[in-house]
């Protein structure tokens, strides 16, 4: 379980001084699937980075399974059990695949094990095992194989920021399918995705919709998503492509 | 087996992967002395009269075979130059693995520098790998100064792969190569220096034949207050391609000057020359700590996978 306690998060100095989050109190119970959606610019992703220790909240506390994690960094929250894939996927030159699939899971491991992974997300995996991270590699790609390593870490919460971006209309399904799966296999995790593609709206257990950096509305995905379509918050995969 | 000393086999397995005797042709320089010597029915080493080194002549035809001629330094105040000739015959496909090691506990400099000259005849494939490495505690410092200079005639091909990752002090290197129609060269370099290390690569690659080609890739990483010139110049001077490329990490005060050149002496040669120098990236450290590696980790894993 993870519990956000009254999250502010401020850039610049002075006069300058901006709020991208202002005194949020989230909690995201075990075994949940939540979507965080809300127009752009409204502190989605700024949200993410802050569960995962990119970015430290200027006050406030998390806590996940009970213990305060605020002032733990990357590292020690990935070790706990906190994994995120990013938005824009990094590039690494000389590090394949099969290097960062290993590094996920902690452990070594073997090519067949490595390719499961690559085949969840719709990649062939004896074409991309020994593939550099490099920009040989399209966006589409890269953004399956930071799946993969989410996959291939199995934590007890997963953050995706928009995992649905630069991913084609085709896998959108399969995409589901695997947060469905991710779902299934790991005992009591949960996932929290920020999106605004009304396709991953319909399948939350819950939706948060954040405007202005703070909780505008939040529910069942029944309640609360009627009320976004059509809205910023919730566009079709066609809308978005206009 | 060899006489060697544990230091001296672990130099060896350190800049040759030599555990023991290697199959094929071989000359282990230690400590300026022959230590060891084979030769084959296809492959003739002797020495050099006058300088110090060897000629390596390789007959024509030699297919799938090997050379291996390590260097070990590990008295302080040892201070060399030696010449290798390799004289490879038509038609060859043949491996030379080559390197240095350098381990000073001494107070005296150590140093040595090899001269490497091959003559590739035609059609002939050469594979050619070169490590060096340094260690020791004492306050003599670790200088390899090599110069390989590389004669390619029509239709062969060489692919050099050398490597420098640890302990050099001070190094100069200089390759020079001169290429016939159809010839082609790839080199692989690998370079770190750390510590207040100096290091120099001088290449002067001239494309004289048609349809000759030549890659020059070097990745390079200078840490601590560590210091690096890259200097890579192609000349074109017949329709031929060339290219260069030079990719540094810098890291805390290092500092790096790439100087990638090209000259096209002819209407229909294609030179390209890239470079780039830049630290490590945050998000890429950020994204190998969400998988758990702390920031150290991060950044060893980011410089092997360059440097591989």
């Amino acid at each position: 379980m993870l519990e956000l306690k009254n999250i502010t998060f401020e850039v610049g100095e002075g006069q300058e001084k901006k709020a991208i989050i202002r005194d949020l109190s989230l909690t995201i119970e075990n075994g949940k699937f939540v979507v965080i959606t809300g127009p752009n610019g409204s502190g989605k992703s700024t949200l993410a980075r802050i569960i995962m220790g990119i970015e430290r909240p200027t006050s406030g506390r998390l806590f996940f399974d009970g213990q305060d994690i605020t002032d733990l960094n990357i590292t020690e929250r990935a070790k706990l059990g906190i994994s995120f894939a990013l938005q824009q996927p990094v590039r690494f030159k000389g590090i394949r695949v099969h290097d960062l699939l290993q590094i996920a899971s902690g452990k070594t491991l073997d090519v067949s094990e490595a390719c499961n992974y690559l085949s969840e997300v719709g990649l062939c995996a004896r074409d991309y095992i020994d593939r550099e991270i490099n920009s040989s590699l399209s966006g589409g790609e890269l953004k399956r194989i930071e799946i993969a390593t989410l996959l291939a870490r199995k934590t007890k919460l997963s953050v995706f920021d928009e995992p649905e971006a630069g991913i084609d209309l085709w896998s959108f399904q399969n995409l589901i399918r695997i947060f469905e799966n991710m779902r299934r296999e790991i005992k009591d995790s949960s996932i929290v995705i920020i999106s605004h593609q009304e396709r991953i709206l319909n399948i939350a257990d819950e939706i948060v919709l954040i405007a202005g950096g703070k909780i505008e509305k939040r529910g069942a995905a029944q309640e609360i998503l009627p009320g976004l379509i059509g809205t910023t918050a919730a566009v079709d995969a066609c809308e978005r492509l206009k | 087996m060899l006489n060697l000393d544990d230091i001296q086999m672990e130099m060896l397995a350190e800049i040759a992967d030599i555990h023991d005797v290697p199959a094929g042709a071989y000359n282990f320089r230690v400590n300026s002395q022959l230590a060891g010597r084979n030769t084959t029915a296809n492959i003739n080493i002797v020495n050099k009269e006058g300088v110090s080194g060897i000629d390596i002549f390789i007959k024509p035809n030699t297919k799938n075979e090997s050379v291996h001629i390590p260097v070990v330094v590990s008295d302080s105040g040892i201070k060399e130059t030696v010449y290798n000739d390799f004289f490879v015959g038509d038609n060859c496909d043949v491996v030379i693995v080559a390197g240095c090691g350098i381990n000073n506990c001494g107070e005296h400099d150590a140093q040595h520098d090899g001269i490497h000259r091959f003559y590739v005849g035609k059609n002939s494939k050469v594979k050619y790998v070169e490590k060096h490495y340094g260690s020791g505690d004492g306050n003599g410092k670790r200088i390899l100064n090599p110069v390989t200079e590389v004669y390619m005639e029509e239709g062969s091909s060489m692919e050099m792969e050398m490597e420098q990752i640890k302990g050099v002090d001070s190094t100069e290197r200089k390759t020079i190569a001169e290429l016939k129609s159809d010839a082609r060269l790839v080199v692989k370099e690998r370079l770190m220096t750390h510590g207040k290390q100096y290091a120099t690569s001088d290449y002067q690659v001239s494309l004289n034949g048609e349809n000759a080609t030549a890659d020059v890739v070097s990745r390079s990483v200078a840490r601590d207050t560590s210091n690096q010139t890259f200097n890579a110049r192609i000349t074109g001077n017949a329709p031929c391609s060339g290219h260069t490329e030079c990719d540094s990490i810098i890291m805390d005060e290092g500092k790096i000057l790439a100087i990638p050149s090209l000259e096209a002496n002819d209407v229909d040669a294609m030179l390209v020359h890239e470079a780039a120098i830049g630290k490590i990236a945050g998000d890429q450290l950020i994204k190998l700590m969400t998988l758990g590696l702390t920031e150290a980790e991060a950044e060893e894993q980011i410089i092997s996978g360059f440097l591989r």
